[in-house]
C-alpha cells in the first residue's frame, strides 16, 4: 500500500469520477483551482495541471476509468497540492517500459508518465498486473 | 455530442481561435474539420490562436503537429500563435519541443508570416 498525501487540514480533498471523456476536463479544472488555492506561481500551475491532464487521460484510456483524490497538502509547514490518480484496470507489466520517453501501447505520444514526472516535485508510480494502477503527484508552494 | 470548434476565413487563410478547453474528441474534431475545409476552401495558410489556452498536454500538443503536418502535405502552411510562455516552458519540459511547428507572437504577426509565405511560393 501506498502512502496517503500529508492531506492538508484545510480545504480538505475532493474525490471525482473518470469515467467519461469530459472527465478529463474536469480534472484538470480541479487541478486548476487546487493548484491557485495552494499559492504555486504561474509556471508551477501550469506544470502540475499538464501533469494531471496526462494522468487522468490514463486513467481513463488505459485504466478503462477510476477515480480522482486530490487536495492541499502539507509537510514541514509547507504548502503544495496533490493529485492520486487510481484505478482498477489492467495495470502496468513493465513500470521502466512505460516510464520510457516515446514508448507507448497505444497511439499517444508515450510522454505522458515520463513528462508528468519531470513536471512535479513528486512522482510515485503504484501498479500491479491485475490489480490497478496509483499514481501520485505533488508539486510544493516555493 | 461533442463539440466542434469554429472554423473561420479570411481570404484564403482559415482561423481557429481556441476559447474553451476541450474535450479530446473535440481536439480530433477539429484535425479533420481543418483538413477537409483546406481543401474545400482552397485555403493557403491556417492560423491556431492558442491565446487563451491556459495548458497544452502532449495531445493538443500532437494535434497541433498533426496538423502542421497535414496543412503541409495539401499546401498550406499553419502558424500557431499566442502561446503563453508558461505553456511553452511546460511543453519543453513534457518532452515536446513542437521543431516542426512554426509560431508567432501574435495573430497579427502570424498572419503576416502567413501572406510572407504564401506570395513566396505564388511567384514561384
Ligand atoms: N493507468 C494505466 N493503466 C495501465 N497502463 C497504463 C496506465 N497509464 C499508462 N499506462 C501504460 O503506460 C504507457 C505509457 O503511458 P504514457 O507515457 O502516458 O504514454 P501514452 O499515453 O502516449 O501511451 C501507456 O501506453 C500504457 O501502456
Ligand atoms: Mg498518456
Amino acid at each position: 500500500m501506498t502512502t496517503p498525501p500529508p492531506w492538508a487540514a484545510e480545504g480538505g480533498q475532493q474525490t471525482h469520477a473518470i469515467a467519461k471523456n469530459d472527465d478529463v476536463v474536469r480534472a484538470r479544472q480541479l487541478a486548476r483551482t487546487l493548484a491557485q488555492e495552494s499559492k504555486l506561481s504561474l509556471v508551477d500551475q501550469t506544470k502540475f495541471i499538464t501533469a494531471a491532464s496526462e494522468l487522468a487521460r490514463n486513467t481513463m484510456v488505459y485504466g478503462g476509468g477510476g477515480e480522482l483524490r486530490a487536495g492541499l497538502v502539507r509537510r514541514n509547514g509547507r504548502l503544495g497540492v496533490a493529485a492520486v490518480f487510481d484505478d482498477t484496470g489492467p495495470g502496468i507489466a513493465d513500470v521502466d517500459l512505460a516510464m520510457t520517453d516515446g514508448w507507448t501501447s497505444g497511439l499517444g505520444l508515450g510522454l505522458g508518465l515520463s513528462g508528468a514526472r519531470r513536471l512535479v516535485d513528486e512522482f510515485l508510480l503504484d501498479t500491479e498486473p491485475g490489480r490497478g494502477t496509483t499514481v501520485t503527484i505533488i508539486k510544493w508552494a516555493r | 455530442m461533442s463539440e466542434r470548434v469554429p472554423v473561420l476565413r479570411i481570404g484564403d487563410i482559415l482561423l481557429v481561435s481556441i476559447q474553451v478547453d476541450l474535450e479530446d474528441q473535440t481536439v480530433m474534431n477539429l484535425q479533420e474539420d481543418l483538413a477537409e475545409q483546406i481543401v474545400s476552401r482552397s485555403a493557403r495558410g491556417v492560423v491556431i490562436d492558442i491565446t487563451a489556452v491556459e495548458i497544452v498536454d502532449s495531445f493538443v500538443g500532437r494535434m497541433l503537429a498533426t496538423i502542421a503536418s497535414i496543412s503541409r502535405l495539401l499546401d498550406a502552411e499553419t502558424v500557431v500563435v499566442g502561446m503563453r510562455p508558461a505553456v511553452a516552458i511546460t511543453l519543453v519540459e513534457l518532452g515536446l519541443s513542437l521543431g516542426g511547428v512554426r509560431t508567432a507572437l501574435d495573430l497579427e504577426k502570424g498572419l503576416a508570416l502567413l501572406r510572407r509565405s504564401v506570395s513566396r511560393t505564388d511567384r514561384r
